[in-house]
């Protein structure tokens, strides 16, 4: 995605632009929603070029993609039939506007999570109820903070090329106002030199800063409470705001936990991705095949 | 009095018949308000409980809307909200939420299981060694309890007193109690 952010920056709001999908074969949860957040963010309705490879589209329209799409930008191409029922859409592509939203999507992932967190991905039982919390605050920050609806999307998936295991992948993406711009709309903000998208990023996901927390300290929780089920179930966290890009980096993942200067694109995206569980002995074997995959890889 | 409120009937009668799960602040901010009506309109109960037995699932916002900002709002006493809140029906995964935020206001309360009462949120061991103590044996005296730990019978004033005022023990008729240890719920049923 930053490659489309990247040629998105240098123009104009106003400005038509294309965004060509026909060649593409895979998008995760955070691509797709992110391609929604891209239509809203622009003043002048896209075009979209629907993937050619029809298992690609066909997978986009389970995910519920381009129903939305198909309301956001002029769509050239076939586009598949949408069919219910595929196990690996744990929830399809969702808006997040209100309230009730957040409701309907917890509601929605109850009964088939338990089957697919536990019974697939082999977690503990107890993560069912932490996972549609997290899902809560994550899409909740879309309703107190962004200032206009977003998108959510959950799907699990084998993340061979770096985990070798299978994941559940929540991704919580708007076009919104940002975290820096949340954040200097707090009275009590104080503008420095250093302040800018990854200092807001900072305060709101390690130091739970929020808007309301003037007068309010019961406010910036929901972050902390993200952080707190990622770490747990030994997952990763990334948010991208604006022009900076934080992450909470496991073991088993290589990412820059701060990237700054990156092409700049509005609101939030946030990433939160659950490995399959293994034992420890799998475990240990899976590491040591992993170090040596990404040796071979750094020498090739 | 004693006032029993189901927080899932007040969910369903204030925000929507179809919800299970107490989910996002403007959730929390409209069930809390209704439990603060309901207290009001009852008028002055010495112990109202709030039973989350009917409660899929809490998140950490909803949480801090309704435990956090009513047990702050208990404690301005300007607003006729007044005695002992207390929880019941609260599950593992609802105290995470629930916890979470106690922590963060730095708050405690009294929260009841299966005919057991136990203690929440931030207290320091030697509060929570004397209201277990009061649990264990209440009603007591303060003598008795200072007997129990062996403390001089100020400290055992002080701290059941700092207890009494952050409304986790109940003083009557120069006892302590643990809140709806003695008093069971046989009052008002808010529907």
């Amino acid at each position: 995605m930053e490659l489309v952010f990247e040629q998105l920056a240098a123009l104009p709001r106003e400005q038509k632009v294309v965004m060509d999908a026909r060649h593409t074969r895979w998008a995760s949860p955070y691509g797709l929603t992110t391609l929604l957040c891209i239509a809203q963010s622009r003043l002048e309705r896209a075009d979209f070029t629907v993937p050619e490879h029809t298992d690609t589209a066909s997978y986009w329209a389970r995910t519920g993609f381009f129903r939305h799409a198909a309301e956001l930008y002029e769509l050239h191409g076939h586009v598949p039939r949408h069919r219910e029922g595929e196990s690996d859409v744990l929830l399809e592509i969702t808006p997040i506007v209100q309230s009730a939203d957040v409701h309907g999507v917890v509601g929605r992932i109850k009964d088939k999570s338990a089957e697919i967190l536990h019974g697939q991905l082999g977690l503990d039982m107890a993560v069912t109820g932490r996972f549609g919390m997290t899902l809560s605050e994550a899409c909740g920050n879309i309703v107190e903070h962004a200032g206009q609806g977003g998108w959510v999307a959950v799907q699990t998936y084998a993340y061979r090329k770096r985990l070798g295991r299978r994941v559940v992948v929540i991704a919580v993406c708007d076009a919104g106002v940002g975290f820096r711009q949340s954040l200097e709309s707090s009275p009590a903000h104080r503008t420095s030199d250093r302040w800018d998208d990854s200092r807001a990023l900072e305060a709101a996901v390690l130091r739970a800063v929020s808007r309301y927390r003037h007068g309010d300290d019961g406010r910036g929780q929901g972050l902390a409470q993200i952080r707190k089920f990622v770490a747990k179930w030994n997952g990763k966290l990334s948010v991208r705001s604006g022009s900076a890009r934080l992450a909470i980096v496991p073991s088993w993942d290589e990412d820059e936990p701060m990237q700054e200067a990156l092409p700049y694109f509005p609101g939030s995206q946030m990433q939160i991705i659950i490995p399959e569980k293994i034992n420890d002995n799998a475990s240990a074997a899976f590491s040591a095949r992993s170090t040596v995959t990404r040796a071979s890889a750094r020498a090739s | 009095m004693s006032l029993l409120i189901d927080v899932g009937t007040v969910l369903r009668d204030s925000v929507s018949e179809f919800y299970s799960s107490l989910l996002t602040r403007p959730t929390g901010a409209a069930v809390r308000n209704e439990i603060e009506r309901r207290v009001v309109e009852v008028g002055s109960p010495v112990v109202t409980t709030i039973d989350f037995s009917q409660i899929d699932l809490i998140d950490v916002s909803c949480a801090d809307e309704i435990v956090g900002k009513l047990l702050l709002r208990y404690y301005e006493g300007n607003n006729g909200l007044t005695g002992y809140l207390l929880l019941q029906g609260i599950r593992e995964d609802h105290l995470d939420a629930i916890d979470a935020v106690l922590e963060k206001r730095s708050l405690a309360l009294v929260a009841w299981h299966d005919g057991q009462a136990e203690l929440h949120g931030i207290v320091d061991e030697t509060e929570r060694r004397h209201w277990e103590i009061v649990r264990e044996l209440g009603p007591v005296t303060s003598d008795r309890v200072s007997e129990q730990l062996g403390t001089t019978d100020v400290q055992t004033t002080t701290q059941l007193t700092r207890l009494w005022s952050r409304r986790l023990l109940r003083y009557d008729d120069a006892h302590f109690t643990v809140p709806g240890m003695v008093e069971p719920l046989i009052g008002v049923h808010a529907q």
